[in-house]
């Protein structure tokens, strides 16, 4: 096999340096494990899509040389860069759905107790929700609610128009 | 389609290193006779169609599926990073999605992805008069000692004994590329571990098919 023996210098300890065989061998290890983190990795940036959390799917853009075949080294970065990744992503989903949580108990109690919450918005994106409706807390009738304490949760009729209300708005008068 | 039918698709020679350190990577190729030409209405017809079946949402999770899962990991596998230098059927699905449609370019690059959305298996083409009668296969690139190299020596590359096509995952180089001479074109599907031969049958028949479709009309 041709190992190489190598000597810790002062320590007097001897460490072999794995042959090719075991080289092979650790290098398939890793691209199992890059195999099952990239599937991880898929699984939480669709979660984190799922939820509308911001920046989901960010990375740190590097130059790729190119495909190759990666030595023991490579791959193991490659493994790290991944598992730092899914960590990052994890973390980020953790504090996502505590964040939407106390968002919907917000929202939950704005329901109950109105007065109690004036004019408090939670947009349908800070629950993780789909469209760009916003649970509000307004007075009932304007004015005269507020005069009276007659407050409401309202939810705004959703996303804004793409081409603006303008377009549509009637002729104005000469 | 008129004519003799074209042989199947043929297994392309893989260099040992490659196939040892990654024992899924393959290469099917075959040859059929086309030429650069604008698409038929068919041909551009079935490109519409393909342009309505995805959204948004189904193109973010197409990275949970078999297939572009496969591939993703491949990518990470050999140092290419998806997320930056995503895979063709990634690639395609977000070119739809930034144009609002699958664009027509000319009959052989359009029956290529057609290939690729249908089955998620990428497929190129190579003039065939540039390729040798053994076909295309998968090595790696070395420096020529006498002129400059057309990808990194170290690179994987898609080449047969006489030059190098294009780089693993790549477009066909310039000189291998079907240009308006070509008469025949060398179809190849690359396959990585996880992904069944039969899909790379499938994407490149379905390739010959759309090339034949432009023949009988």
């Amino acid at each position: 096999m041709g190992a190489e023996l190598l000597t810790a210098a002062g320590t007097g300890s001897r460490l072999t340096r794995p042959g090719p065989a075991a080289e092979a061998a650790a290098r398939r290890t890793l691209r199992t494990q890059i195999a099952s983190l990239e599937a991880e990795l898929a699984e939480a940036f669709v979660t984190a899509f799922e939820m509308r959390l911001d920046r989901a799917g960010d990375v740190a853009a590097a130059a790729v040389p190119g495909p190759r075949l990666l030595d023991l080294g490579e791959l193991e970065q490659v493994r790290d860069e991944l598992a730092g990744r899914l960590r990052e992503l994890r973390l980020r989903i953790s504090a996502g759905a505590e964040l939407q949580a106390r968002k919907r108990e917000l929202l939950a109690q704005m329901q109950l107790e109105p007065g109690r919450h004036r004019f408090t918005r939670i947009s349908c994106r800070e629950l993780g929700e789909p469209g760009c409706g916003v649970w509000q807390v307004r007075p009932r009738l304007g004015p005269v609610g507020m005069l009276m304490g007659w407050w409401q949760v309202t939810l705004s009729s959703g996303c804004p128009l793409a081409v603006g209300r303008r377009r549509h708005a009637a002729p104005s008068r000469p | 389609m008129t004519g003799a039918e074209p042989p199947g698709p043929r297994p392309g020679e893989v260099e040992a290193a490659v196939a040892s350190e990654l024992p899924g990577l393959r290469l099917v190729w075959l040859t059929v006779p086309a030429g650069v030409v604008s698409s038929p209405p068919t041909v551009v017809a079935r490109l519409r169609a393909l342009s309505d079946r995805d959204r948004g949402s189904t193109v973010v999770a197409m990275r949970t599926r078999p297939i572009p899962r496969a591939y993703r990991t491949c990518y990470r596998q050999i140092g290419l990073d998806p997320d930056v230098e995503r895979i063709p059927a990634e690639a395609a699905a977000t070119a739809r999605l930034l144009h609002g449609r699958l664009r027509s370019v000319d009959l052989i690059a359009d029956a290529c992805l057609i290939a690729l959305v249908e089955t998620g298996v990428p497929v190129w083409a190579l003039d065939a008069a540039a390729v040798d009668a053994v076909g295309p296969g998968l090595g790696i690139a070395q420096a020529p000692a006498d002129a400059p190299a057309p990808v990194a020596p170290g690179s994987l590359v898609v080449a047969d004994v006489r030059r190098v096509h294009a780089a693993l995952f790549g477009a066909p180089l310039a000189r291998s590329a079907p240009g308006p001479s070509t008469s025949a074109v060398a179809l190849y599907a690359i396959g990585v571990a996880g992904v069944p031969e039969i899909h790379l049958h499938e994407a490149l028949w379905l390739a010959c098919e759309m090339l034949g479709a432009a023949e009988d009309g």
